[in-house]
């Protein structure tokens, strides 16, 4: 029997699989269990992180589709978000619907907003579509505010607890295994979506649109429905975040909101969806990392203290863009696959 | 003659757009990228003229000097975070500048704090009455620059072996440098030049609005100017600016009532929207011809 050094593909069928060898099989089931049992071994803390990562990985995933894969820049991510939020408060506050009809129906509320920018974005490409889609953004949030009688304006709007099966989702740990479930199904239809014809169609689109379309990809059509599905994917997200928060705000997305989802899929590596979900994870966690570290730096020096505010996250959030930027454009994903085929190639080097 | 007033306070807003838009349009003939950060430098230079002028220095020649920071600052950006990405995609240059706008901002608030502070304005106080329309100094002498520094860049682009060397690393950066055109000598003039108008502009900026942090945002507003002129004419840029300063304006004046506030910040993103519908490339930008 010849000794195999790497996995082969004998088909494309093959080729595409979700997981290919047995141990990304194994590794991914021990990770699966170590995901449902981290709230009987961690703390509350941990498991709210989680959740808000869950959030961002939904939204991230979603920009990634649109921006990532199919190369249109988008800088209103944030105006989707706050319309399948929105939909969602709308609908669970004010008309006491379930989660399985104000989650799709926030998500579908969105995709629709995503087709009306999307439809008159065709025209427009690179940085005209990133400034097309920012004044999108801006106007969402001008509406939020100026249109009380709907939002709630300043004042903001609340959501109503997650109510599954009679039983009510008032902790976190009862949230987490809610959002991860979501957050789940999402990750598997992008990953889907990816490999087969549409996500080839997206690919294509983004590298040279004009051959894409003289090989038979119908422009219009993908890149309407890569609007589509990002803005469902941020509406879905939205909704999530109405029901963690329980409140929603204009304040929550801004353009600087549509700003940290760019730098997650930057930061994680565009067009790949395991990039989105560790971008997303990313800058969820760095901010509090920073607030630990501060913490330690003013225990050790007692005269740092009371220096650290909120602003030092940002500007390592600013840093860390350029960073990434500068020495890994291929971010986070692109350090993981060097890992990772460092470990299956050993002891070879190539 | 209410109508009149907006017009006239539409267009001294407006000059002062033009002149952020021109930093814009410069950097984009330069190098083909938006620069996000240039709100940033705004700010930036508004506090070293700030700081120089409470420092004694007189303020004719703590102008000159904040230019030369500025243009300082510009080749240092250049070299630290613009040229590491020389070559890449435009998604990413731009990316970085947003990253670099963030970065500022915060340590400007880090240093600076967020309290408002009131720049020692050199113009007197009483403004000119032209007609029996009222206009500052200060905005009349942003529009003297505006249109000075058009005439300018005008020629410059035309006529000078940098301008036309700049045009062409916008145009196609590895033909430019098949020419024999030093794209990095470009890159770096480039910079430092638009944060030089950048400079000017937020000296102007900090004598008629507030001197904080905030004052980087001025430049989001400005973004629609820059597009509505296209994003590479000089020209485009003034028309743009005072398009939009009178629109908003005019918004503002007329508007406000109806619909209960707030419309003037959010006119200019509706007119941007609404031109990039019907004109992809703005109104005077150049329809890009493409090749597979």
């Amino acid at each position: 029997m010849a000794i195999r050094s790497k996995t082969f593909c004998e088909s494309y069928h093959e080729d595409i699989k979700l997981l290919d060898t047995i141990w990304s099989k194994c590794w991914m089931g021990l990770f699966v269990v170590g995901l449902l049992f981290l709230p009987y071994i961690s703390d509350s803390y941990i498991v709210y992180m989680v959740n808000l990562s869950c959030i961002a990985v939904v939204a991230s995933v979603g920009l990634n589709i649109l921006t990532g894969l199919t190369g249109q820049i988008s800088l209103g991510h944030a105006a989707f978000l706050a319309i399948g939020a929105y939909t969602a408060a709308i609908l669970g506050e004010g008309l006491g619907m379930p989660f399985w009809i104000t989650l799709p129906a926030g998500g579908l509320v969105s995709a629709a907003a995503g087709i009306l920018v999307g439809i008159p974005c065709l025209r427009l490409k690179g940085l005209y579509l990133a400034m097309a889609t920012m004044s999108f953004g801006v106007m969402v949030e001008y509406v939020l505010i100026t249109w009380g009688s709907l939002t709630g304006g300043e004042r903001g709007m609340y959501m109503p607890e997650v109510t599954v099966l009679g039983h009510t989702l008032d902790t976190d740990e009862s949230m987490y295994y809610f959002l991860l479930c979501i957050a789940t199904l999402m990750i598997i239809a992008a990953k889907n979506i990816v490999r087969t014809r549409v996500g080839r169609a997206f690919i294509a689109v983004r590298d040279r649109d004009i051959a894409a379309e003289v090989m038979g990809v119908n422009l219009t059509g993908y890149k309407v429905m890569a609007f589509a599905l990002s803005s469902f994917y941020a509406g879905v997200a939205g909704g999530m975040y109405a029901y963690v928060m329980g409140h929603i705000h204009p304040e929550h997305f801004t353009l600087m909101s549509s700003v940290e989802y760019m730098a997650m899929i930057v930061i994680g590596g565009l067009g790949s969806i395991l990039g989105s979900i560790f971008g997303a994870i990313f800058i969820v966690v760095v901010p509090e990392g920073i607030k630990l570290l501060a913490q330690g730096i003013e225990s050790v020096i007692p005269a740092m203290q009371g220096r650290y505010d909120e602003e030092w996250n940002i500007a390592v959030f600013g840093l860390l863009i350029m960073l990434f930027l500068i020495f890994e454009p291929g971010g986070l994903n692109a350090i993981w696959q060097r890992i990772k085929t460092g470990f299956k190639n050993w002891p070879f080097t190539y | 003659m209410y109508f009149l007033e907006l017009l006239v306070s539409g267009i001294a807003v407006g000059s002062l757009y033009a002149l952020i838009a021109m930093g814009f349009v410069l950097i984009y003939k330069g190098t083909g990228v938006i620069n996000f950060a240039q709100g940033e430098v705004i700010m930036v230079a508004a506090f070293i003229a700030y700081y120089l002028v409470r420092f004694g220095v007189p303020f004719w020649l703590a102008v000159p000097l904040t230019l030369v920071a500025s243009a300082l600052l510009g080749g240092l950006t250049e070299r630290l975070v613009i040229r590491p990405l020389l070559g890449e995609p435009v998604f990413s240059v731009v990316m970085i500048t947003i990253g670099l706008s963030i970065f500022l901002r915060s340590m400007a608030g880090i240093i600076f704090g967020h309290h408002n502070y009131v720049f020692p304005s050199p113009f007197p106080v009483e403004p000119l009455h032209v007609g029996g329309i009222v206009l500052s100094h200060n905005h009349l002498w942003s529009m003297i620059i505006s249109f000075s520094l058009m005439l300018l860049f005008f020629f410059f682009f035309k006529f000078s072996r940098l301008g036309l060397g700049m045009r062409a690393t916008a145009n196609d950066q590895d033909t430019a440098t098949l020419m024999g055109i030093n794209i990095k000598r470009v890159y770096a003039l480039t910079w430092g030049i638009s944060f030089v108008v950048a400079g000017l502009a937020g000296v102007g900026l900090a004598n008629v609005m507030v001197l904080n942090v905030g004052l980087a945002f001025v430049a989001i507003s400005a973004f629609p100017a820059v597009i509505l002129g296209g994003l590479e004419s000089i020209p485009g840029a003034i028309i743009g600016g005072l398009t939009i300063g009178i629109l908003e304006n005019m918004a503002g004046g007329y508007l406000d009532q109806l619909v209960g506030g707030g419309i003037k910040d959010v006119t200019p993103f509706a007119v941007l929207f609404l031109v990039l519908m019907i004109k992809p490339y703005g109104l005077f930008g150049t329809k890009e011809v493409e090749r597979v």
